[in-house]
């Protein structure tokens, strides 16, 4: 006979688990974790299997020494991992994941109470800190072993990125790459962030799945669109915002990072919000800051900022009379 | 024995650095390496027993209302000699401590043991709470700084620590270094202390 259960409201079963949830955006990354692989060769497996590696075990020690409760079991770890790796250039000494995926774990998820209290993207924080911390090795590119930009072959340079030939910085007579590269991957750039087909695979998955939905991303996206397409070199309406959307890591930031449960607002108004304000942040570091890409900044910044969105977009009850009148 | 009591007290019980969280200012910006910890947190030390000392004597010579002017004086005679010491002995060392010498003036450290301690016990206590105050600061931007060197450029007092192989990592001595280092060095020792719950 089954047991009975008796228990408190809610009653609603869902299917969605943590492990549930954090598997689907595996599944989700690994389109694009396999164009990596294919563009900058088996170092980028390498650095990923190492990424991962490192966050699984740092969850566990630290957990262990914490005495809570082992989860490595929740994918959420494994994720962190696969996340960083793809903010990560191909060109990186492999010791430089294995540091990045521990301080993401250890000091930005767990040192603030585990998985849903880090107020911060544990990946995009610990690629901040690895980047004020080793400067040179992350701003090394390489390009991709194969395809239209191989004239020069595989030689690690310290060559510019899309955005900061469009930036106009390094190197001026640098040509832009093909549009069609820069969309497909073919380009320098991070391990994960180059391929903007897989990644936009990945995340019609993930819409599909309703892990995400379509505020974060669309109005980020959307924002960044905009501004760089108003605030062009040559004066108002003159920007290359198809280049800015798909070059660097909008994409990936917008679908995978900002969206991140426990550091973006959870009401809808707040997300369109969060969406905006990342998307502004981001268009003004890459055209007046003075790094070629913001969207890692542009997420933190508003990380931060999301208690407070949350707290002003808090919807009324039904019923409550407010204050103000 | 009272006094070895004071002096215990304000090294280990009511350390300025991680008990009381006094005087982050010059915690922060000058860890960046072992001897800026040593030598500001000797300076400090001066000029606490100093002012103990001068503050304690004169306690029941100085009115009510206008102590805080009164103490500040003190302190500040004793900043003023230190700095000239420095000046003129430690041309380097005061000139990385920079602005942060004569800062010591509105130290809240100082002003807090003259406020609540020497103004209130006698000469020779304040003179051991200044001590052990002083070193117990001494000691906690000596362990700050020392990490932070050590992790951010792979020298310990200016000495190479790791082989060539090692790549320091630049944030430790950069601003966001002293905030992550301090908040993890003092969760650790709320930890140990059982102070956490």
């Amino acid at each position: 006979m089954e047991p009975l259960i008796v228990s408190s409201s809610p009653h609603v079963y869902s299917e969605d688990t943590t492990a549930r949830i954090m598997r689907d955006v595996v599944l989700a990354l690994l389109p694009a974790a396999a164009v990596a692989v294919y563009f900058f060769g088996g170092r980028a497996a390498l650095i990923m299997a190492i990424s991962v590696l490192s966050a699984v075990v740092t969850e566990a020690v630290v957990q262990k020494l914490m005495k809570k409760p082992v989860t490595i079991n929740d994918w959420s770890a494994a994720v962190t991992g696969l996340m960083l790796a793809f903010n990560l250039p191909p060109t990186v000494p492999l010791w430089l994941p294995a540091v990045g995926s521990a301080i993401a774990i250890a000091l930005v998820k767990q040192a603030f109470g585990g998985l849903g209290h880090n107020f911060m993207n544990p990946a995009l924080a610990a690629r901040a800190i690895l980047l004020a911390a080793w400067p040179v090795y992350m701003t090394t590119w390489a390009d991709p072993i194969r395809g239209a930009m191989s004239a020069a072959a595989a030689d690690a340079v310290s060559s510019a990125t899309p955005l900061a030939i469009l930036k106009g910085m390094e190197g001026t007579e640098a040509q832009l790459p093909p549009l069609w590269a820069i969309i497909l991957g073919n380009t320098r750039g991070c391990l994960g962030e180059t391929s903007d087909v897989a990644l936009l695979l990945g995340a019609v998955y993930l819409l599909w799945r309703r892990v995400i939905n379509w505020r974060i991303p669309f109005s980020f996206i959307g924002t960044v669109g905009l501004l760089t397409w108003i605030l062009g070199p040559q004066g108002l309406f003159t920007g290359n915002a198809i280049y800015h959307i798909f070059s660097g890591g909008l994409i990936l930031g917008a679908f995978y990072m900002a969206t991140d449960y426990s550091s973006s607002p959870v009401t809808p108004k707040g997300q369109i919000i969060m969406g905006i304000g990342c998307g502004i942040i981001t268009s003004i570091i890459r055209l007046y800051g003075g790094y070629p890409e913001g969207v890692t900044y542009s997420i933190l910044l508003m990380n931060v900022a999301t208690p407070l969105i949350d707290r002003f977009t808090m919807p009324r009850i039904y019923g409550e009379v407010r204050a103000d009148v | 024995m009272k006094a070895l009591k004071v002096f215990f007290n304000g090294v280990l019980n009511e350390n300025p650095t991680f008990r009381m969280v006094l005087g982050m200012c010059p915690t922060l910006a000058l860890t960046t390496a072992a001897i800026n910890g040593i030598g500001m947190g000797l300076a400090t030390t001066f000029v606490l027993v100093g002012s103990n000392l001068v503050i304690s004597l004169l306690k029941s010579f100085i009115p009510q209302k206008i102590r805080i002017p009164a103490f500040v004086v003190v302190i500040a005679t004793f900043v003023t000699v230190v700095s000239m010491i420095m000046q003129a002995f430690l041309p380097e060392l005061n000139k990385s401590l920079g602005i942060y010498i004569p800062l010591i003036v509105v130290n809240c450290i100082i002003l807090a043991r003259a406020e609540s301690f020497a103004s209130k016990n006698s000469v020779l206590l304040s003179i051991m709470d200044g001590l052990g105050i002083g070193i117990g600061f001494t000691l906690a931007l000596l362990l700050l700084g020392s990490i932070r060197e050590i992790l951010g450029a792979g020298t310990w007092f200016g000495m190479p620590v790791f082989s060539d192989g090692f790549s320091p990592a630049v944030i430790m001595i950069l601003p966001p270094g002293g905030f992550i280092t301090l908040g993890l060095v003092l969760g650790l020792l709320n930890k140990l202390t059982g102070r956490a719950e």
